[in-house]
C-alpha cells in the first residue's frame, strides 16, 4: 500500500519540475548565505542571470519543442554562432540595414530549420545524425565568412537596442554612496521572455502543439489518432530553427560580435536545460516552464562559480555536465517504475 | 596502403557492402590526380617516406583506430558515441601531464604513462558504455555528456605550475625526444610509427572478433537486442564491452595524436574527429541502424575522409571549412541508405517500367 502511494508520487510527469523548482529554491538560498557580501541575493544578480542567459532561453525553448516529439537538435549552438556571424558581417563588412540583416538572418533560420526537419520527417533520418551534420555544417560555415573576430562597432541602431537599459520601478538597492540603483534589464530579456510565453501557450493551446504531444508519446497511435506526424514533426523543426535564429540575435545583442568559436557547446546546455526542467528524452514529456527554471539553475551555478572567483570557469561546464547526468539517469529510473506500473 | 586492406578485402571483395567504399576511395583517389599530378610520387627524404599517400595514410592512423571502436558501438547499440574527440583530449592530457616537461627525464615511467592514457580511454568509454547499456538512455545523449565535460576535464587536468599556483587550461609539452615516435618515425623505420600502431590495433580487433564468437554477438546484439537476450546473450554486457572498447580506441588515438604534437592541446586534440569517425562508418557501408557491420569498411572508408581531407587542404581550403563539405557528404550518404530513399527508387523504376510496357 505504502509502496504504490510511493510510486504514484514518483510515477507523476510533474515529479521532475518539482524536484527541479526546489533545487533551484535551495541552490538560490544558499548561493544567498554563502555569497551574501557579494550581492547574490540582489535583484540585479538575480535580472543579470537573465540578461546573461536570454539566448539560451530562446534555444532551450525550441529545443523543449523536439525533445516533446522525441527528437534531438545539436545544431542550435552552431547556427547560433553562425547568426552571430553573420549579422556581425553583414552590418559592419557589408554596412547592410539592421532590420533587413535581421529578417535574413531569421529567414535563414527558418530555412534551415526546414532542410534539417525534411530530412528527419520525410526521409526518417536519425535527428541526431542529421542535426549533426547540421551542427558542422553550420560552424564551417562560419568559418567560410569569416575566420577573423567581426565586432559590430558602426551599427548605432544594433548598439542603441543592444545597450538600452529598462529600468524596474522596484527591487533597488543602496550603492556605496548611498545612492538608490533600480535594477535594470536589457530588451533581450524582454524577446526571450515573449518568445518563452509564445511557445508555452502553443504548447498548451494549440491543435500543434497537441500534436508534438501525441507525437512523442506513441507515434504509431498518434498516427492511428489521425494525426499527420511528418507534417508536425516538420513544423516542430521549422519553428525550432527561427527560434535558434531569433537566440542568436539576442546572444548577438549580448556579446555585439561574431567570431568562429563563438556559443560553442550551447546546444549542451540548452539539452541540459531542458532535460533538468523535467522533459523527457524519450519525448511526450517537458513543459516550457521546466526549462526556464533549468535555465535558472544553469545560471546560478554559473553566479555561484563567479562568486566563489577561485574556481576555473572550466566548472562550469562539468558541473552542468553532470548535473544534465543525474537528471538523464532520474529520468531513466522514473521512465523504469512508470513501466513497472503499467505492468 | 594495400597493407592495411590485405588481410579482409580479399576475402570479402566481391562482398556487396565493400564496394561503395572502393569505390569511394578510388574516386577520391582519382579526383586528387587530377588535381595534384605528383600525388602518387613517394620519395624518401631524410630517411623517410615522404610523399602523398604516405601523409595520407598518416594522418589516417587515428581515424582508422576510431572508427573501428565507432564501428563497434554503432552495431551494437544502434547509435553512435560523440564522446571519442574529447576522450582523446582527456586521455592526451593525462598521458602528458604524467611524463611531465622535464629536458632530461620523465615524471613518470613511459609505460605507465601510456597504461594511464588507455586507463582514462577505458573509464571514460565504460562511464559511457554504464550510462547506455545499464540505464538504456539514448546512446548519443548519453555521449554527450562526456562530448562536453571531456574538454572541460582535459583543461583541468592539463594545469601547470605558475607562480607557486596550479593554473589549469595550459598546453603542457614534453620535451623528451622519444615521445615523439608514437607520432612520428622510429630510429632506422621509413615508416611512420602511427601506420604500425593503427595496423597492430585494427588487425588485434579483428582477431579478438573473428576468432572469437563476438563478431557474432555484437551482430545479433545490434540486429535484435530481444532474440539475442532469448538465445543466451547478456546484451548488456556485449554494449557494455563496444563502449569500452572504443574508449580505449578513443585512448591510443589520444596519445598519437598527442605525440605528434608532443604537447596536450586540451582545446584541438580529437576536433570534429567524432564526425570524421562517423563519417569512416557510414563510408564503409555499414548501416548506421546497426546490425551487419564491416571493420574492413570502415578502414577504407577513414583512408578515404583522409584522402578527402588533405585532397582538399592541397586545394588550399583551410580546416576550418572543411566540416562543411564532410557534413553535406554526410548527409548525402545517411540519405542514400534510408529505407525511405530505397522505397522511392523503388518506385520510381517500377513506375518507369510500367511506362515502358505501356508504351509497347
Amino acid at each position: 500500500m505504502k509502496n504504490n502511494v510511493i510510486r504514484k508520487i514518483l510515477g507523476g510527469t510533474s515529479f521532475l519540475l518539482t524536484v527541479t523548482i526546489a533545487l533551484f529554491i535551495v541552490m538560490y538560498i544558499i548561493g544567498m548565505n554563502m555569497y551574501h557580501e557579494a550581492g547574490f541575493g540582489n535583484m540585479q544578480t538575480f535580472l543579470n542571470m537573465l540578461i546573461d542567459n536570454a539566448g539560451l532561453i530562446i534555444a532551450a525553448a525550441g529545443m523543449t519543442l523536439i525533445l516533446i516529439t522525441g527528437g534531438i537538435d545539436i545544431s542550435v549552438g552552431s547556427v547560433v554562432g553562425l547568426v552571430c556571424m553573420m549579422l556581425a558581417y553583414l552590418m559592419q563588412n557589408q554596412g547592410v540595414n539592421v532590420y533587413l540583416a535581421v529578417v535574413l538572418v531569421l529567414v535563414f533560420g527558418v530555412v534551415f530549420g526546414t532542410i534539417q526537419g525534411w530530412l528527419i520527417a520525410y526521409l526518417k533520418l536519425q535527428p541526431f545524425i542529421v542535426t549533426l551534420a547540421g551542427m558542422f555544417f553550420c560552424r564551417g560555415l562560419t568559418a567560410v565568412i569569416s575566420v577573423n573576430q567581426i565586432a559590430i562597432t558602426t551599427n548605432t541602431t544594433f548598439l542603441s537596442v543592444a545597450n538600452m537599459n529598462i529600468v524596474l520601478p522596484f527591487g533597488g538597492t543602496l550603492n556605496k554612496h548611498g545612492k538608490m540603483m533600480y535594477p535594470f534589464i536589457h530588451p533581450s530579456v524582454l524577446i526571450a521572455l515573449v518568445a518563452m510565453f509564445v511557445v508555452w501557450y502553443i504548447c498548451k493551446f494549440t491543435k500543434f502543439g497537441r500534436s508534438l504531444f501525441a507525437v512523442g508519446g506513441n507515434e504509431p497511435s498518434a498516427l492511428l489518432m489521425g494525426i499527420n506526424v511528418r507534417k508536425t514533426k516538420l513544423r516542430a523543426y521549422i519553428l525550432n530553427g527561427f527560434l535558434a535564429s531569433l537566440a542568436g540575435l539576442v546572444f548577438c545583442l549580448n556579446t555585439t560580435s561574431g567570431f568562429v568559436e563563438q556559443a560553442r557547446g550551447f546546444e549542451m546546455e540548452a539539452i541540459a536545460t531542458s532535460v533538468i526542467g523535467g522533459t523527457l528524452l524519450t519525448g511526450g514529456v517537458g513543459t516550457v516552464i521546466g526549462t526556464f527554471f533549468g535555465v535558472l539553475i544553469k545560471a546560478t551555478i554559473e553566479t555561484f562559480i563567479r562568486c566563489d572567483g577561485t574556481l576555473s570557469s572550466w566548472w562550469n561546464k562539468i558541473v552542468l555536465s553532470a548535473l544534465l547526468c543525474f537528471f538523464i539517469v532520474l529520468q531513466s529510473v522514473f521512465v523504469m517504475i512508470k513501466s513497472k506500473k503499467k505492468a | 596502403m594495400n597493407s592495411l586492406r590485405k588481410p579482409f578485402s580479399f576475402k570479402g571483395i566481391l562482398h556487396q557492402q565493400l564496394f561503395l567504399p572502393i569505390f569511394a576511395l578510388f574516386l577520391m583517389l582519382i579526383v586528387n590526380v587530377i588535381i595534384t599530378p605528383s600525388f602518387f610520387n613517394v620519395s624518401i627524404l631524410n630517411g623517410v617516406l615522404y610523399g602523398h599517400p604516405i601523409d595520407i595514410i598518416n594522418r589516417a592512423s587515428e581515424l582508422i583506430i576510431l572508427a573501428v571502436g565507432m564501428t563497434l558501438v554503432v552495431a551494437a547499440s544502434r547509435g553512435t558515441d560523440i564522446s571519442v574527440g574529447a576522450v582523446m583530449a582527456v586521455s592526451a592530457a593525462l598521458c602528458v601531464r604524467l611524463l611531465g616537461s622535464n629536458y632530461d627525464s620523465y615524471a613518470t615511467p613511459m609505460v605507465w604513462a601510456i597504461v594511464a592514457c588507455l586507463f582514462a580511454g577505458l573509464v571514460c568509454g565504460s562511464f559511457n558504455g554504464f550510462l547506455v547499456a545499464k540505464l538504456k538512455i539514448q546512446p548519443m545523449v548519453a555521449t554527450l555528456i562526456l562530448f562536453t565535460a571531456g574538454r572541460g576535464i582535459a583543461q583541468l587536468i592539463s594545469a601547470r605550475e605558475i607562480n607557486g599556483i596550479m593554473v589549469p587550461g595550459q598546453i603542457l609539452y614534453v620535451r623528451m625526444e622519444s615521445f615523439k615516435e608514437f607520432g612520428g618515425f622510429l630510429p632506422n623505420v621509413v615508416v611512420p610509427t602511427p601506420v604500425f600502431i593503427a595496423i597492430g590495433f585494427v588487425l588485434l580487433s579483428w582477431l579478438v572478433l573473428n576468432k572469437t564468437a563476438l563478431s557474432m554477438y555484437v551482430k545479433t546484439v545490434g540486429i535484435n537486442p530481444k532474440a539475442g537476450r532469448l538465445v543466451g546473450l547478456n546484451s548488456t554486457l556485449i554494449i557494455f564491452f563496444t563502449y569500452a572498447f572504443c574508449g580505449v580506441a578513443s585512448g591510443v588515438a589520444g596519445l598519437i595524436s598527442a605525440s605528434r604534437i608532443y604537447s596536450s592541446d586540451a582545446n584541438n586534440i580529437g576536433l570534429y574527429m567524432e564526425l570524421d569517425a562517423i563519417l569512416a562508418v557510414a563510408l564503409g557501408g555499414n548501416s548506421l541502424g546497426g546490425g551487419k557491420f564491416s571493420i574492413a569498411g570502415s578502414v577504407i572508408g577513414a583512408i578515404t575522409i583522409q584522402a578527402l581531407t588533405t585532397g582538399l587542404y592541397a586545394m588550399g581550403v583551410s580546416g576550418d571549412k572543411l566540416p562543411v563539405f564532410k557534413a553535406v557528404v554526410v548527409i548525402l550518404i545517411v540519405a542514400i541508405q534510408s529505407n525511405e530513399f530505397k522505397r522511392w527508387r523503388a518506385a520510381y523504376s517500377l513506375h518507369r517500367k510500367a511506362g515502358k510496357e505501356a508504351a509497347k
